[in-house]
C-alpha cells in the first residue's frame, strides 16, 4: 500500500510527534507514506471568498503532484486536510476556479480534481481496516479511558469532507477500540477549541478549551486524543487540566503497535 | 367515412399565448373526414359546449376532436355534451395541447406545429373509434378503515351512522392511536382521554362496526365497489371472545421487565398486557418476544390464573377474507426519532426527551402518575428548554430531517409550556423557535396567553448544542433578535420532533395502488378540490396519513372521507369503464400469458369447441375477459404473443394510426 504523503509545516516544527509516530506506525502496518517532493504550505485556512484563488494554488500543486505520481494523497494535520480536501472539491466542481487556477499554474496537464485525498485515519479505517489494525496491536491499551476530540475542521463541512457524521462521529472511537482502550463519549467532542482566536482573545480560547476538557473529565476520561496541532496547542495551553494529558492519536497508535 | 368536427380551445391565454390557435384550426380543417373546424376562447364553458353541440347537430358529426387541456380535466365534460346530441361519448377524443404543448414550449412556431400534429393523431384515431357502451358493476355495501386512531374512529362512526357496515383494522391490540397517549389537547386544554374514550366506546358498541385489532391488511384485490381484502389477525395468544379484560394476568405475570411503548418506553409492563385501562377491545395480548412460556415452555402463570380460560399459547396467525365497496387509509404518523440529532444529546442524556415522551411524563396514567420528574434522577426540574422544529423544515440536502413543517408542534409546545408554568410556578420555561406558526381558530390567542399570562420565554433562534455535565444540561443557543449567544443551565430539554408517516403506510399504499409523495404521505386526487380521495377510485384518505394535521383538522377530514364513502356505498351500481380488454378466440393460443399479468384477476380460461377442417370439431383452451372486473390497464394486450388481446377504445389499430399520423409529417 503506497500513498503520497503531505505532512504540512506544523508537523515539521511544533507538531513533530504527530508526524513521526504516524510514520513509525505506518511502517509497522505495511503502509508506505512517500513524502511529496517540494511540497509547500497548504495555505493554512481555506479561503471562503469565491474570487480568491492565490491562496488555493499551493494546495493544487500538491494535488497535481500526487496525480502525476499516480497515487492517492494522505494528510494528517486536520487543518491541512481541511484545506486540501476543500480545494480539491473546488477543482472538481467549480468551473470558474478550475479555469483560473489552471491559467495561472500552466501545468503540463491541467488539474481537474483527479486526486483522491485521504486522512490518515481514513487509511486506517478504510484501507488497513480497524479489525486488521487490532490484530497488529502488540501492546493493547487495556483499561485506558480515552476521549476523542474531533474539533471543527476534521469533519466539516461534512458533505465535502465525507469522513463521518459531524454530530455523531465514530471514526476516532472505533480507532480507540481497535487499540484496546475504552472510548469516552462526551458532548463537547466535536465543538471548537477556540482555534486561532487564541491570538486575539486568549480569554475566549481558554473558555472554549476549558469547556471541552471539563466535559471530557466529567465523563471519566484519562487521556484526550486529537488529530489537530492547533487543538492540541489550545487544549494544553488554555485547557487548565494538567491532570488530563492531551496527545496525538498517532502517539497512542505507535504505543499500541510497540514502535513508540 | 366519419364526419369529424375539430374544436381548438384558447383556454384564455393558457394555450392561445403560445399556440396560434387559428392556424391549428385552419391546418386541421384539411384533414380527411374533417367537415368542421373552429377555435373558441373556453371550450369547457357553457357557451363552448353549446357551440360544439350545435356543430354536431348542424354538420351531422359522427366524431369530435377537442384540442384543449389534459383529458383528466375535461374529457368527461365534452363526452357528456356530445352524448346530449345523441353522439356516443366514446366518439370524442381529446388532443392535449395545454399540458403537453403550451405549458412546456416557449416558441410559438414550434408549439403550433406540435399542436397540429397532436390534433392529426386524434383525428386519425377517431376514424377508427367505435361506439362503446359502459356496463355496470354492483357495490359491496361495506367499508374498510385501515387504522384505528382518531381519524379512523371518526370515519368509521360516521359511515356506521349512515347505516353501512364498517371494519376497522388496527395493528395494535387497541384502537385509540396517538391521541390516547396525549395528555391535554389545545386550544381548550380538555383531557384527550376524556374526549377520546367515549368515542372508542361508541365504536365498540356500534353494531355496524367490527374491530380487527392486532391485525394487518395482508393483500388487496379488486376495484372500486368490489375490493377483496385479506386481513391477518396476528396471534395474541388470548382468545378474544373469552377474555373479560379483568387484567389479573397483567398483574401476576412474572416477566416484569418489558419496555412499555404506550408510555414511550419510560417504564415497563408485563409480557401479557392490556395497553391502557380504557383499551378497546379490552382484551389482553401476550408479547411473544418476552413471554417465558412461549420462549422456553416453562411458566404458564397467566393460563393458570385466568378464570375465563382465555389463554391459548398455541394460537396462530389467522387470515380473514372480507369484501368491501370502499377503503379508507387512516394510517397516521409517528414522531421522528431524533437519534441523528446528537447535538441535542437525545441518545446520551435521559433528561432530553421528545414532546410525546413529555406527554406521558405529565399524564396521570403515565410512569410518574402525572408529576413531572426528570427521568434520570426523578427530581423536580426547575429550568426547561423546548426546542422547536427538530427534524422539520430541513433543507432538501439535509438527510436527517423532513422538508415540511409538521404544523402541530408550535401549538403543543405552547400547551406544554403553559401547563408546566401553571402547575409548577417555580419553573423557568424557554422555547426556542424559528417561527411561531399558529393559524387556526383560537390558536394565536392560545400562544399569546403562554407568553403574556404564563411568562414563558419565547426566543427566536435555534439551539446549537446540549452538553450534559454533572447532572445539568448546558444549553447553548443563539438569540437572533438580540444577536447574542445564550447559555442556559437546564434540568430538562424537550424536543418538538417532526411528524412522519407511519412506516406501514408505504406497503399499504402499494397494495391499494394509491400514490404517495416523496415524504410517504398519501397523495390526494386533487390538492384543492378532491382532498380526501386518492387518485385510485374507491380509496379515501383520513387524517395525518395525507399530511400533518392537528386533532380538529383530522376529525374534519375523517368526516369528509366518510361522506365520500357514504356517497359511494349509497349507489347500487357503478358504471364501469367500457374501455376493457377482449380476446379474439380465433387468435388465442391459450398460453396464459395474459392471465399471469392481469392485476385484477379478470381473465379466465375455458375449453371451447371450434369447427376444424373436414367437419371435425376441435376443443381449444381460450381466454375470456370478465368485463366487470377488467380495469382496462392494457397489460394483457402487451403480453399476448399472438395479438389476440385488444383493448376497446385503445385498440392496436387505433394506436398505430395515431403513431402513423404523428410520424407522417
Amino acid at each position: 500500500m503506497k500513498f503520497s504523503y503531505y505532512p504540512g509545516c506544523t508537523l515539521k516544527t511544533k507538531g513533530k510527534d504527530l508526524d513521526t509516530y504516524a510514520r513509525a506506525s505506518a511502517e509497522a502496518l505495511g503502509v508506505e507514506l512517500a513524502e511529496l517532493p517540494e511540497w509547500q504550505c497548504c495555505g493554512a485556512v481555506y479561503p471562503m471568498a469565491k474570487d480568491e484563488i492565490a491562496t488555493k494554488l499551493s494546495a493544487v500543486r500538491a494535488l497535481a503532484n500526487a496525480r502525476d505520481l499516480d497515487t492517492e494523497l494522505v494528510t494528517l494535520c486536520s487543518a491541512c486536510h481541511n484545506v486540501i480536501k476543500q480545494v480539491n472539491n473546488d477543482m472538481k466542481t467549480d468551473a470558474d476556479i478550475v479555469l483560473r487556477v489552471n491559467n495561472y499554474l500552466k501545468l503540463d496537464t491541467p488539474y481537474n480534481g483527479e486526486t483522491n485525498v485521504l486522512h490518515f485515519l481514513e487509511v486506517l479505517r478504510d484501507r488497513v481496516g480497524f479489525d486488521e489494525l487490532k490484530k497488529k496491536v502488540v501492546n493493547p491499551l487495556t483499561g485506558r479511558k480515552i476521549a476523542a476530540y474531533y474539533g471543527c475542521l476534521l469533519l466539516r463541512p461534512s458533505k465535502v469532507m465525507a469522513m463521518d457524521d459531524p454530530e455523531n462521529p465514530t471514526i476516532l472511537e472505533d480507532f480507540i477500540r481497535a487499540i484496546g482502550a475504552e472510548p469516552v463519549i462526551y458532548a463537547m467532542r466535536n465543538e471548537c477549541c477556540g482555534g486561532y482566536v487564541t491570538i486575539e482573545n486568549p480569554g475566549e480560547a481558554k473558555r472554549r478549551s476549558n469547556a471541552v476538557l471539563d466535559n471530557a473529565a466529567s465523563k471519566g476520561a484519562d487521556t484526550v486524543v486529537t488529530a489537530c496541532p492547533l487543538c492540541l496547542y489550545n487544549l494544553k495551553k488554555n485547557g487548565g487540566h494538567d491532570d488530563l494529558p492531551v496527545v496525538y492519536f498517532t502517539e497512542l497508535l505507535a504505543e499500541a503497535l510497540g514502535v513508540k | 367515412m366519419q364526419r369529424i368536427g375539430v374544436f381548438i380551445c384558447h383556454c384564455g391565454t393558457n394555450i392561445a399565448a403560445t399556440v396560434d390557435v387559428k392556424a391549428v384550426a385552419e391546418a386541421l380543417s384539411h384533414e380527411p373526414g374533417v367537415v368542421f373546424s373552429t377555435d373558441y376562447q373556453y371550450m369547457c364553458s357553457e357557451s363552448g359546449q353549446t357551440l360544439m353541440r350545435e356543430a354536431i347537430r348542424e354538420h351531422k358529426l359522427t366524431g369530435v376532436v377537442v384540442c384543449s387541456c389534459s383529458p383528466r380535466m375535461h374529457e368527461a365534460t365534452f363526452r357528456k355534451a356530445a352524448e346530449k346530441e345523441g353522439l356516443n361519448p366514446y366518439m370524442v377524443e381529446i388532443a392535449n395541447i395545454r399540458e403537453q404543448v403550451s405549458w412546456i414550449h416557449k416558441d410559438m412556431k414550434e408549439a403550433t406545429e406540435k399542436a397540429v400534429i397532436l390534433g392529426r393523431a386524434a383525428i386519425a384515431k377517431v376514424h377508427l373509434n367505435k361506439p362503446l357502451k359502459a356496463g355496470e358493476s354492483p357495490v359491496t355495501k361495506r367499508a374498510l378503515v385501515i387504522g384505528g386512531g382518531i381519524a379512523g374512529i371518526q370515519t368509521a362512526l360516521d359511515i356506521a351512522e349512515a347505516g353501512f357496515e364498517v371494519d376497522i383494522v388496527e395493528k395494535e391490540p387497541t384502537i385509540g392511536g396517538k391521541m390516547a397517549q396525549i395528555d391535554k389537547t389545545f386550544p381548550t386544554l380538555d383531557c384527550a382521554a376524556y374526549i377520546l374514550t367515549p368515542k372508542m366506546v361508541d365504536v365498540a358498541q356500534n353494531e355496524k362496526i367490527k374491530i380487527f385489532s392486532y391485525s394487518e391488511v395482508e393483500a388487496v384485490k379488486g376495484f372500486v365497489g368490489n375490493f377483496k381484502v385479506s386481513i391477518r389477525k396476528k396471534a395474541r395468544y388470548v382468545i378474544e371472545d373469552k377474555c373479560t379484560g379483568c387484567g389479573l394476568c397483567t398483574e401476576k405475570c412474572p416477566q416484569k421487565k418489558v419496555p412499555n411503548p404506550f408510555n414511550m418506553n419510560l417504564d415497563t409492563r408485563r409480557a401479557i398486557y392490556i395497553p391502557f385501562a380504557q383499551a378497546v377491545p379490552k382484551v389482553a395480548a401476550i408479547d411473544a418476544d418476552y413471554c417465558t412460556m412461549l420462549k422456553t415452555g416453562k411458566c404458564g402463570v397467566c393460563s393458570k390464573i385466568c378464570a375465563a380460560g382465555a389463554i391459548d399459547y398455541q394460537q396462530k396467525d389467522e387470515i380473514v377474507e372480507r369484501e368491501y365497496g370502499a377503503i379508507v387509509a387512516a394510517t397516521g404518523f409517528n414522531p421522528l426519532k431524533p437519534d441523528k440529532y446528537n447535538e441535542y444529546g437525545y441518545s446520551t442524556c435521559p433528561d432530553v426527551v421528545t414532546s410525546l415522551e413529555l406527554e406521558r411524563l405529565m399524564n396521570a396514567a403515565g410512569p410518574t402518575a402525572g408529576t413531572l420528574l426528570r427521568p434520570s434522577d426523578k427530581t423536580h426540574p426547575h429550568t426547561l428548554v423546548f426546542v422547536q422544529c427538530v427534524g422539520s423544515r430541513c433543507d432538501a440536502e439535509n438527510e436527517k430531517g423532513k422538508p415540511y413543517c409538521s404544523k402541530i408542534c408550535c401549538m403543543y409546545t405552547a400547551k406544554h409550556a403553559m401547563l408546566i408554568r401553571e402547575k409548577y410556578p417555580d419553573t423557568e420555561v424557554y422555547v426556542f423557535y424559528i417561527d411561531v406558526r399558529t393559524p387556526g381558530k383560537n390558536f394565536d390567542e392560545f400562544y399569546r396567553r403562554a407568553v403574556e399570562q404564563y411568562g414563558v420565554h419565547y426566543i427566536k433562534g435555534q439551539v446549537g448544542k446540549v452538553v450534559e455535565e454533572n447532572g445539568k444540561l448546558k444549553v447553548q443557543a443563539s438569540d437572533l433578535l438580540s444577536g447574542e449567544q445564550l447559555h442556559i443551565d437546564a434540568d430538562m430539554v424537550v424536543l418538538a420532533t417532526a411528524v412522519e408517516p407511519d412506516k406501514s403506510a408505504r406497503g399499504i399504499a402499494t397494495m391499494l395502488t394509491a400514490s404517495m409523495d416523496t415524504n410517504d404521505f398519501f397523495t390526494e386526487a386533487h390538492a384543492k378540490l378532491r382532498p380526501v380521495e386518492s387518485p385510485t377510485a374507491g380509496i379515501f384518505l383520513s387524517g395525518v396519513c395525507q399530511g400533518p394535521k392537528d386533532i380538529p383538522e383530522t376529525v374534519s377530514q375523517a368526516s369528509a372521507a366518510a361522506a365520500k364513502v357514504i356517497g359511494l356505498l349509497a349507489k347500487d351500481k357503478l358504471t364501469c369503464n367500457p374501455c376493457v380488454a377482449n380476446s379474439d378466440e380465433m387468435l388465442c393460443n391459450g398460453c396464459s400469458s395474459c392471465e399471469k399479468v392481469c392485476p385484477y384477476g379478470a381473465i379466465t380460461y375455458s375449453d371451447k369447441e371450434f369447427r376444424g377442417p373436414n367437419r371435425t370439431t376441435l376443443i381449444r383452451r381460450v381466454a375470456s375477459v370478465n368485463e366487470a372486473v377488467c380495469q382496462g390497464c392494457g397489460a394483457c394486450t402487451v403480453a399476448c404473443p399472438s395479438g389476440a388481446m385488444d383493448l376497446k377504445g385503445f385498440s392496436n389499430r387505433q394506436i398505430m394510426a395515431e403513431v402513423d399520423a404523428i410520424c407522417k409529417m
